[in-house]
């Protein structure tokens, strides 16, 4: 009798358990977070909300953008989490977001949101342009540690500096349109063609130029900050350089897709992202968060980093994003391989 | 003659077959043609899409690149596996088994890690990096070893084929006309051979130029006609653009193929039945010679691999080289986690398993059939089409086909049905090929047989030519599988949040910098698939022999 009872019981576990497995909500996410956090992120999202399943579509910032606005007609995603809010600004005037205030978005530093009521999106955290520099591969080349972005265009570092595509890449982006801001212009075109004459390799990706410098491929990755504390924890012998002239940054953010099936689901993630628990999931690895005085250090992180965040002007680089992508193609990309 | 219910049940059976390569390729290759002709909102436009992209003056440097590494890896790819088929074929020498197997190992991994092993081997950190005195891997140089690497036993195959056919009584006749050794074998050997040379040198340039894993990994800036349709689809996600490029791949590809299938039927024709089997005779100083050659080309395969399974086994390269399994947590990475080998391992299983049982009915069908001739070498030429296509240019046209909501198909788009379908249609003339060369082996005699007992074909099907078969049934499964496990051109534009694959997660691995990771996955692809293989080695040699007795007496 107690094996029917046990046997029974089984059964209508795992009946309760296929139900339960049926009834979640399927969650299309797109996202540009660093892979290693993807779990993470759902996990800690999942214990508030275990009846939610985030099905991850993860990739460069350049191509969820373009992703998102290749399938404008018959959108796929339902949520974007954790997208650049200078791409998240362009599908806004593109009419793709779904405003919508998060519960508690009073609480954000008012530069990490929409500043339309309702938002259309909100941030979660910064995210800093640095410079990875290989110490030992660095001394062995003969190459001074340098300081500022003008020091890159050295020649001296010729065929030693990689980064990041800004056509497919988000920190590449960042970097590309910070320093526009930074030098003006004409002053910034004129120093990425001295600079372009130093890059031995545009990467498809934001982390690889400090990945490439971490394991010695290059002495000189442009890259992010979250990136070069990562290695530098992994043991890989690099500085983390914050150039004196200030660095690039750009958010974050999270915004619910117009026309998704899955409203209310999208909804709780938005509430959810914009939490006390999630920026101090953020908090882990970025030391810069939506919501004000919550931030702790960041281990490896470079102490100047923050005062050196310049005034970013967002409006001015998502309304320009695709002209200055043009002309960044237009100079360096068709000219990349001259034979 | 009234027809029978086999007749119709044939009628049935070919039809089918025919519909599914028409729906899984002929429309699809439509629909991509008419996509290079659209705009983005689907207009018509003529072909403004292609003067927008010959206008554009990096694409010369494209067609340069690919025509230069595809053309410079044809000679020494075919150049070095022809030697070694000698070897295999001409000589005396020990160990013949060993190397041909060794010669076989890049078959069983993803293109990719090839180029990851060179950056291992001469990148900035490279063990060998001194022996390029100071060029860079990345480019032409890492491109042309990686492909040959990639390339050599595909090349190698067909030439032991074309050398294996050789006639004694040539040889006899050169041997009594005291012609030189050097002589018989530019009037002899040579000759002999040609057919299978150019048919590999057609099998390597289309390998190459459509190839486009080894110039993303190791091409650094030098841009390719393949990197193009990855570079508008993906990072532009510019469809229209892609399609175009597509196109413009297709030309050389098709072209290469139609050389191949003129050269193809001619070689059959030099065999004669009064040929005698050529035996080679023992020569020490060559044997000698012909045994460090194999051996020298056996280290630099075991070497690529070696180098690969080492990277992946080491904590931080180059700085921390204590040993940790760190590299294979695939869950903290780029590229799906382990789901994605999970996944590539139910895809590559389904697609062996329906592609052996689709490709080797219809190619019964077409072989022992008795009615509706021209249906049936309609269907065979059909049947031919899909090596024509590249991988990318597959893939791609299925996002138009299927990806459109007016196909009713459209549910599949996303779901392991459409990668199972995509690679089976990829794969599905070599498959094909050994389906009939097989079947023409089973005498005729036994479908009339069968047919005067006024048995239905499905019996006989079942009972005879499947069990004679199953030898050649097992050999397709296992490269649908291998292949299933390795690909990436095709797949990379199908696959959901929810089917990933291992073998585009070491591409995305790689593009996210995580190269020890993504040298892990491909290890992983490796020992499955040589797992795969070795089982099959030890069931065909087990259990298969109680049905092949018949062979021996």
């Amino acid at each position: 009798m107690k094996k029917i009872k046990s046997l029974f019981l089984i059964f209508a576990v795992l009946l309760f358990s296929s139900v339960s497995a049926l009834a979640k909500t399927q969650l299309t996410v797109y996202s540009a977070i660093e892979a290693e956090d993807l779990k993470k992120y759902a996990a800690t999202f999942n214990e508030d909300h275990p009846d939610i399943e985030i099905n991850w579509v993860r990739d460069s910032t350049g191509i969820v953008t373009a992703k998102l606005l290749a399938e404008k007609n018959n959108p796929q995603a339902d949520i974007v989490w954790g997208l650049a809010a200078t791409s998240l600004m362009l599908l806004k005037s593109e009419g793709m977001l779904e405003p919508y205030s998060p519960a508690g978005v009073d609480k954000l530093d008012p530069k990490f949101r929409d500043s339309a009521n309702p938002t259309s999106w909100t941030g979660m955290d910064a995210w800093v342009a640095a410079v990875c520099f290989n110490t030992i591969e660095g001394e062995k080349n003969g190459l001074p540690i340098p300081t500022s972005w003008k020091d890159l265009t050295n020649p001296v570092y010729k065929g030693h500096i990689s980064m990041p595509n800004p056509s497919s890449s988000g920190t590449g982006f960042l970097d590309v349109s910070s320093w526009l801001q930074i030098f003006g212009e004409s002053e910034g075109w004129k120093y990425m063609d001295a600079l372009h004459e130093n890059i031995s390799a545009y990467t498809h990706s934001g982390s690889k130029p400090c990945k490439q410098a971490a394991a010695g491929e290059s002495s000189i990755g442009i890259s992010f900050a979250f990136r070069g504390a990562k290695s530098k924890a992994d043991g890989a012998p690099i500085e983390i350089i914050v150039p004196t002239e200030g660095v690039g940054w750009d958010m974050e953010a999270t915004a619910i897709i117009k026309g998704t099936k899955n409203l209310d689901a999208a909804k709780t993630l938005a509430d959810w992202s914009i939490s006390l628990k999630a920026n101090q999931m953020y908090n882990d690895a970025y030391a810069v968060v939506a919501i004000p005085g919550i931030a702790k250090p960041v281990p490896f992180f470079p102490e100047n980093l923050v005062s050196s965040m310049i005034d970013n002007d967002f409006d001015y680089a998502a309304s320009n994003r695709s002209s200055i992508l043009e002309e960044w193609q237009k100079r360096y990309d068709s000219k990349s391989e001259p034979k | 003659m009234k027809k029978s219910r086999d007749d119709y049940l044939t009628i049935f059976f070919i039809a089918i077959a025919a519909t599914y390569i028409l729906a899984t390729l002929a429309l699809p290759m439509y629909a991509i043609l008419s996509k290079s002709i659209e705009n983005k909102e689907g207009l018509f436009i003529g072909l403004s899409n292609y003067k927008y992209y010959f206008s554009n003056p990096s694409l010369f440097y494209s067609i340069y690149n690919s025509l230069f590494v595809s053309i410079i890896t044809t000679i020494i790819s075919v150049t070095l596996s022809f030697m070694f088929a000698y070897a295999l074929t001409r000589s005396c020498m020990r160990a013949k088994p060993f190397f041909k197997t060794m010669a076989m190992i890049p078959i069983l991994l993803p293109s990719l890690l090839a180029g990851i092993a060179l950056i291992y081997l001469f990148g900035n950190q490279g063990v060998f990096k001194a022996l390029l005195m100071g060029r860079s891997i990345y480019g032409p140089i890492g491109i042309i070893i990686a492909e040959v690497f990639y390339t050599f036993p595909h090349a190698l195959l067909i030439i032991i084929t074309a050398l294996s056919i050789a006639d004694a009584r040539l040889y006899e006749a050169a041997t009594v006309l005291r012609s030189s050794p050097i002589r018989t074998f530019f009037t002899v050997t040579i000759p002999s051979a040609k057919y299978g040379l150019m048919s590999a040198c057609f099998v390597v340039f289309t390998l190459v130029i459509t190839d486009f894993g080894i110039p993303k990994v190791i091409g650094g800036q030098y841009n390719v006609l393949a990197i193009d349709v990855y570079k508008q689809v993906i990072g532009q996600q510019n469809f229209e653009m892609g399609a175009v490029v597509s196109v413009v791949l297709i030309i050389p590809a098709l072209l290469a193929f139609i050389v191949d299938r003129i050269v193809q039927k001619k070689q059959i024709s030099i065999l004669t039945a009064r040929s005698v089997v050529y035996e080679p005779k023992k020569n020490k100083t060559f044997d000698l010679m012909m045994f460090l050659y194999c051996s020298l080309i056996t280290l630099f395969i075991l070497t690529m691999v070696g180098m690969c399974l080492y990277a992946s086994l080491i904590k931080f390269w180059p700085y921390n080289l204590s040993f940790s399994l760190k590299n294979y947590h695939f869950d903290l990475m780029d590229g799906g986690g382990w789901d994605s080998y999970y996944n590539s391992i139910k895809m590559a299983s389904y697609t062996a398993f329906f592609g052996t049982i689709i490709v080797f009915t219809s190619a019964y069908f077409i072989e022992k059939a008795r009615t509706i001739k021209t249906a049936r070498i309609m269907m065979h030429l059909l049947s031919m089409m899909p090596m024509a296509i590249p991988g990318m240019v597959l893939g791609l046209a299925y996002i138009f086909f299927f990806n459109n909501p007016n196909n009713p198909f459209n549910f599949i788009y996303g779901t392991m049905a459409i990668l199972v379908i995509c690679t089976i249609t990829h794969f599905y003339t070599v498959s094909h090929l050994t389906a009939i060369t097989a079947l023409k082996q089973i005498d005729y005699e036994f479908e009339s047989v069968s047919s005067s007992l006024k048995q239905p074909f499905y019996k006989m099907f079942f009972s005879v030519t499947v069990p004679i078969s199953l030898p050649v049934i097992f050999e397709i499964g296992i490269y649908f599988f291998v292949n299933a496990m390795t690909t990436v051109s095709a797949v990379v534009f199908i696959y959901g949040p929810k089917t990933t694959l291992a073998s585009v997660a070491v591409l995305n691995m790689d593009d996210a910098g995580d190269i020890a990771p993504a040298a892990a996955m491909g290890m992983m692809i490796f020992y499955t698939n040589a797992f795969v293989r070795i089982s099959y080695v030890i069931i065909t040699k087990k259990v298969l022999v109680k049905f092949q007795q018949w062979r021996t007496k």
